[in-house]
């Protein structure tokens, strides 16, 4: 019986043990040398990183540590730029996203079941679908010659084609719609488990629809309102590929920015360091909202 | 719940499905334009398939598709098992010393920006290449290990929802009958939750089949994923094959989902009729 316990005890560990060293070598290491390499500057050398350690000329051990890359990235308005446009844009979009998501999903829970399951897969399937190739349908939409432009001609809407490719619009309008699925979805979830006797209470009470909506709907589902938008929001600050394809060369983000430090200036500390600050960017911006959540549920 | 729905509410509806369709329709119909201008359409020699006809004489496509699903099968089977092993600790081993940190360990590579994600991995696969002189070189190897590291992360949300809603009674009589843990999880755990593990495998696969931004921080030369060999073409504006190669893809994708969806639905409810035959009294 005590074998038995014993090799109960060692499979438990070794079930846990695998995944864990993966996601410790692989994913949190990983960040820790970032951090590190953001203190490096960079070198004419294959990796181009100056190293942290180092031996003197009378063998002792030295560790170097240039704060270079933060009093760069702080000093110069163009990244600080950078920083403040990608919050602008992940802000907009994420609200955006919430006002077409929220009615969406509201519809998708209130159907018939037979509708649901196929509205759902309809919400699951440009998830699916190519991330890189929905971002690419909308340069052909939004190109000179165009079908917007050139529904927009026909109408008489306007004279000459508009420059809707390489705005800020596009990149917008990118945002929301690649990223519309991942709000849905949470909000979705939340208004299902909604129980539908609440508003029925509400209605009994004289409580007219929207009244209902404001004051039992919306605070009941506030969780999924949460989630959607963290799920949008994250990953739309360090987004590289919607302004890189949609944006114009004014459209400064952060992602564009980091990857561009990387690939074309090959400035691997640099990168570092603007990868760095991102991260306590959206960990700050977490915390804080778990915060207000919290005080929220206590204070209810 | 047949209330009828608001005008407005269904309005949404519908300009949110049109405005998450009509791109990828649009797509799909100027696959078949033969000009080679893509938004002008050439109504005089349209619809064409000569555009899919050029896809298949690419080899620098077909190649870089050919890789992209090597990596995609192994990364998904990888991140699966992975995956799944997260979520039983998670959801099975209660209070463990370090759930916390696991638990964000296990969340975070879903929300991470791609970027810091993929100059991290690179980071540290330099490292080790200079530390321990593995792995060699960057390719197939060092995406498949980055691709795999994200996906699990997915894998695990899917396969622990489906097992937290999970009725114990099964496993504990198996237990009881002298069934070893091990025998247990193949026979009873491992088919009930099979859905979510088939569901967890196709999103990985997808996920990495599909990934541009870190794929293209750990890959090397030589080493073209069908996503950078898009991403190159496309910075460059639209061009004709594309959409027909994205009609593909969308078609494909389309298939599979739902047909895995109708599958797996089909199966829940066969099971769900035996285990209310198995549950009547004779």
């Amino acid at each position: 019986m005590r074998d038995q316990v014993k090799a109960w005890r060692l499979g438990r560990r070794l079930i846990l043990g695998i995944p864990y060293a993966w996601l410790i070598v692989f994913f949190l290491v990983p960040l820790l040398i970032v951090f590190g390499i953001s203190f490096s500057t960079p070198k004419l050398s294959m990796p181009p990183i100056e190293p942290l350690l180092s031996y003197g000329a009378d063998q002792v051990m030295q560790v170097r540590l240039y704060a270079s890359n933060y009093t760069f990235i702080i000093g110069d308005s163009l990244y600080l730029a950078a920083f403040a446009n990608s919050v602008k844009v992940a802000l907009i979009s994420t609200l955006l996203t919430l006002l077409i998501g929220y009615p969406m999903a509201y519809g998708i829970a209130r159907t018939s079941a037979q509708w649901r399951n196929i509205l759902f897969l309809l919400v699951i399937l440009p998830f699916f679908t190519s991330f890189l190739l929905r971002v690419y349908a909308w340069i052909g939409l939004l190109s000179r010659n165009g079908p917007i432009n050139a529904i927009l001609l026909k109408m008489g809407v306007i004279h000459a084609p508009l420059a809707l490719l390489q705005t800020d619009f596009a990149v917008y309008l990118g945002m929301v719609y690649s990223y519309l699925p991942f709000m849905i979805l949470p909000l979705y979830s939340a208004i299902e488990k909604l129980d539908p006797s609440l508003l029925e209470a509400a209605a009994d009470l004289g409580c007219r629809p929207i009244k209902a909506f404001f004051r039992v709907t919306l605070p009941l589902t506030s969780e999924g309102i949460l989630a959607g938008c963290l799920l949008v929001f994250i990953p739309a600050v360090g987004e590289y590929v919607i302004p890189a394809l949609l944006g114009g060369p004014g459209t400064l983000m952060i992602g564009r920015v980091l990857w561009d430090e990387f690939f074309n200036n090959r400035d691997w500390p640099l990168a570092s360091g603007v990868a760095v600050l991102t991260l306590m960017l959206l960990v700050g911006f977490v915390v804080v909202l778990q915060r207000v959540q919290s005080e929220k549920v206590v204070s209810e | 719940m047949n209330k009828r729905l608001s005008p407005f509410v269904l309005t949404m509806l519908v300009l949110g499905f049109a405005f998450l369709y009509v791109p990828i329709l649009m797509m799909v119909i100027y696959s078949f334009n033969a000009s080679r201008l893509v938004t002008v359409w050439d109504s005089v020699h349209s619809p064409t398939l000569k555009w899919y006809a050029e896809l298949f004489e690419n080899s620098d496509i077909l190649d870089a598709a050919r890789l992209s699903f090597r990596i995609a099968a192994v990364n998904a089977t990888g991140a699966t098992i992975l995956g799944t092993l997260a979520a039983f600790c998670l959801v099975r081993f209660g209070k463990f010393r370090g759930r916390a940190l696991f638990i964000a360990l296990t969340t975070a590579p879903m929300v991470l920006p791609e970027v810091i994600t993929g100059l991290s991995m690179l980071l540290l696969f330099v490292a080790l290449e200079q530390v321990i002189g593995w792995p060699a070189g960057r390719g197939a190897l060092t995406i498949t290990i980055a691709h795999m590291t994200f996906c699990m992360a997915y894998v695990t949300v899917v396969v622990q929802a489906r097992l937290s809603t999970f009725d114990r009674s099964l496993e504990e009589a198996a237990l009881d009958l002298g069934a070893r843990p091990m025998k247990v999880f193949f026979l009873i755990t491992l088919p009930i939750i099979a859905p979510s593990v088939v569901s967890g495998w196709l999103l990985a696969f997808i996920l990495s089949w599909d990934d541009l931004v870190i794929t293209s921080f750990v890959s090397g030369p030589g080493s073209t994923t069908l996503p950078q060999l898009i991403f190159s073409k496309v910075r460059l504006g639209v061009s004709p094959d594309i959409n027909a190669l994205a009609t593909l893809l969308v078609l494909t994708v389309t298939l599979v989902v739902v047909g895995v969806g109708l599958s797996l639905q089909r199966r829940e409810r066969r099971l769900s009729l035996e285990a209310q035959a198995a549950g009547e009294p004779l």
